[in-house]
């Protein structure tokens, strides 16, 4: 009897001390719960620091002793705020080296949540982050980083009427944003609040980086004082980036806030580095001076408070693919339409016209394919192909009509380009056809129809 | 009379795309009575290496906004711009600004 008493109280103590332990593990995620913040708030000013810790001595020991940096320098950077726009393939290595060497304070903005198709380059987030907003995300890894980093993370869209009071709060901004109207918005509100601006951007295996608005240098307007036709944009969604190439960039970034931040000063003011991830190589130019016609720092500045954006670049405020919409209605079949046409081995023609890389990936069996560009640049094999592949389909039709030709691509937009090429050489440089374009393409024949169809 | 000059251009950022995705060209600019300038060499670069689609490239005498143009490793802004007058062995480059993230 005694001894099932003592064998009891023993698993009892087991038990409670899992308790504490669970308790414990509790609070903690209690505790990392970041407060996400959906608009900008004014912040408390950033605590005085007189004199490091012991702990902070041993953290950031083996900066301290760098005599370029030293215990002014950590200091300063521990006084010093910095706003993160972005929280993606730039600003994941960037945030993460920043709290890692202790900033005071990090603001984390995104509007955007993790998706799977992230995770390749934007390494602050994990595969349990999926679906949750990348501030919040990002917030939860410097917190795990270096707890006594403050970090701020807004999940909002920046706009002109949010990014000035947003930007005041913060002694330097890092542009890590993917998207034209963006980085104009957020040149004019360092412009106008007074701010240096760290640049990065990167696309497919290549990234560029500058300082903007720092001591008399230009700002982003001096250099680009006209936005790019949006045509002629490219996105890392349309493009391509291979993970480590932000990543580089991003730290680039973080290397500039921090000699910024830590009192050494950036040498990037009125440099472009160029970075050439294929060839390996780094190239440094010596750009333009501020411009006295600029038209947000010159003599006499056109744009003195915040704009349209988006009106300005002619594009969306995101990286997200734009839908075109070049046809008419008669001129484009869904994807449900499509399926029947298959379904009752009606014969037609199925063109694929994306980039043969992207058709290594997935296609439908019975497509052929050639690139958009090869059809734009009427290249003569692909031309041969095509009249071949129409000739054979046009045997298997019983009666005179045009030979139908579908036309498909990723989301619908090329698929449409393409349809406009075609009209124009039904008839004289291929035979007579009917060509329509396959609405949303294969992204929507795989939500849609086949839901084994790879998405990407 | 100018001596035909030999000069390396580069395009980068996605400009090369116009010109078959070859990054970088050796090109000879052949004799004439003027000096070559810059506003020359896009005139030829139009006329001799963009088969397709010049308007993406260059925008009235100039190129279009969103490429920086560099040479000899300085934007051109700093070495007159339409105006500089190309030398023998010069690096002309072309790059395309991104603004993926
Ligand atoms: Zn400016």
């Amino acid at each position: 009897m005694a001894e099932e008493v003592s064998c009891l109280k023993a698993r009892l103590m087991e038990k409670e001390k899992e308790i504490v332990a669970l308790k414990n593990k509790l609070a903690l995620e209690k505790n990392s719960l970041i407060d996400l913040q959906e608009k900008v708030t004014t912040l408390p000013p950033l605590k005085l620091k007189a004199a490091l810790s012991n702990e902070d001595i041993m953290r950031y020991s083996r900066q301290l002793i760098l005599p370029e940096f030293g215990v002014q320098g950590q200091l300063n950077l521990s006084q010093t705020s910095v706003l993160v726009v972005g929280c993606g393939g730039l600003g994941c290595p960037l945030a993460q080296y920043l709290a890692a060497a202790g900033i005071g304070r990090v603001g984390l903005l995104d509007y955007d949540e993790v998706e799977l198709s992230n995770l390749h380059r934007q390494v602050l987030h994990g595969e349990d982050s999926q679906g949750q907003a990348k501030a919040q995300s990002a917030a939860h890894a410097v917190r795990r980083l270096n707890s006594t980093v403050e970090c701020i993370p807004y999940h909002l869209q920046l706009s002109p009427e949010n990014a000035l009071q947003l930007i005041q709060q913060y002694d330097i901004v890092a542009d890590c944003s993917d998207n034209v109207p963006t980085r104009y918005l957020v040149n004019d509100a360092c412009v106008l609040s007074g701010k240096p601006l760290v640049s990065a951007s990167a696309l497919r295996m290549e990234g560029q980086l500058t300082v903007y608005n720092y001591r008399g240098g230009p700002c982003y307007r001096c250099l680009y004082p006209k936005p790019p036709p949006p045509e002629m944009v490219t996105n890392c969604s349309d493009g391509g980036i291979l993970g480590v190439v932000p990543g580089i960039m991003g730290c680039f970034q973080a290397l500039e806030v921090l000699k910024i931040a830590s009192g050494q000063g950036s040498s990037c003011g009125q440099q472009l580095l160029m970075f050439d991830a294929q060839d390996a190589k780094f190239r440094s130019i010596r750009l333009r001076s501020k411009q006295a016609s600029c038209a947000v720092c010159g003599e006499n500045p056109t744009v003195t408070h915040l704009v349209d954006y988006e009106k300005f670049c002619g594009s969306a405020a995101t990286d997200k693919c734009r839908r075109l919409s070049l046809l008419s209605k008669d001129q484009r079949v869904t994807v449900q339409e499509y399926k029947s046409i298959v379904d009752n081995t009606a014969a037609h023609l199925l063109l694929d016209v994306r980039p043969l890389v992207e058709v290594d990936i997935c296609h439908l069996p019975t497509s052929l394919n050639i690139p958009l560009s090869s059809l734009e640049d009427r290249k003569s094999e692909h031309i041969r192909v095509l009249k071949e592949r129409i000739g054979r389909v046009k045997e298997q039709m019983s009666n005179e009509s045009q030979v139908p030709v579908y036309v498909i691509c990723k989301l619908g937009n090329d698929s449409q380009k393409a349809v406009q090429v075609l009209e124009k050489m039904s008839g004289s440089e291929v035979d007579f056809v009917t060509v329509k374009d396959i609405c949303g393409g294969l992204m929507a024949w795989a939500q849609k129809i086949d839901p084994s169809f790879p998405q990407y | 009379m100018a001596a035909p000059i030999a000069i390396h251009l580069e395009f980068g950022g996605g400009a090369e795309l116009l010109f078959g995705s070859v990054k970088e060209h050796h090109v000879t600019l052949p004799n004439q009575s003027e000096p070559w300038d810059m506003k020359q060499l896009l005139v030829w670069i139009r006329g001799n290496m963009l088969k397709e689609r010049p308007e993406l490239f260059v925008q009235g005498d100039t190129v279009r906004p969103g490429i920086l143009v560099l040479i000899n490793d300085a934007d051109w802004e700093l070495m007159g711009e339409l105006e500089y007058e190309l030398q023998d062995k010069d690096n002309v480059v072309f790059i395309s600004t991104l603004h993926g993230g």
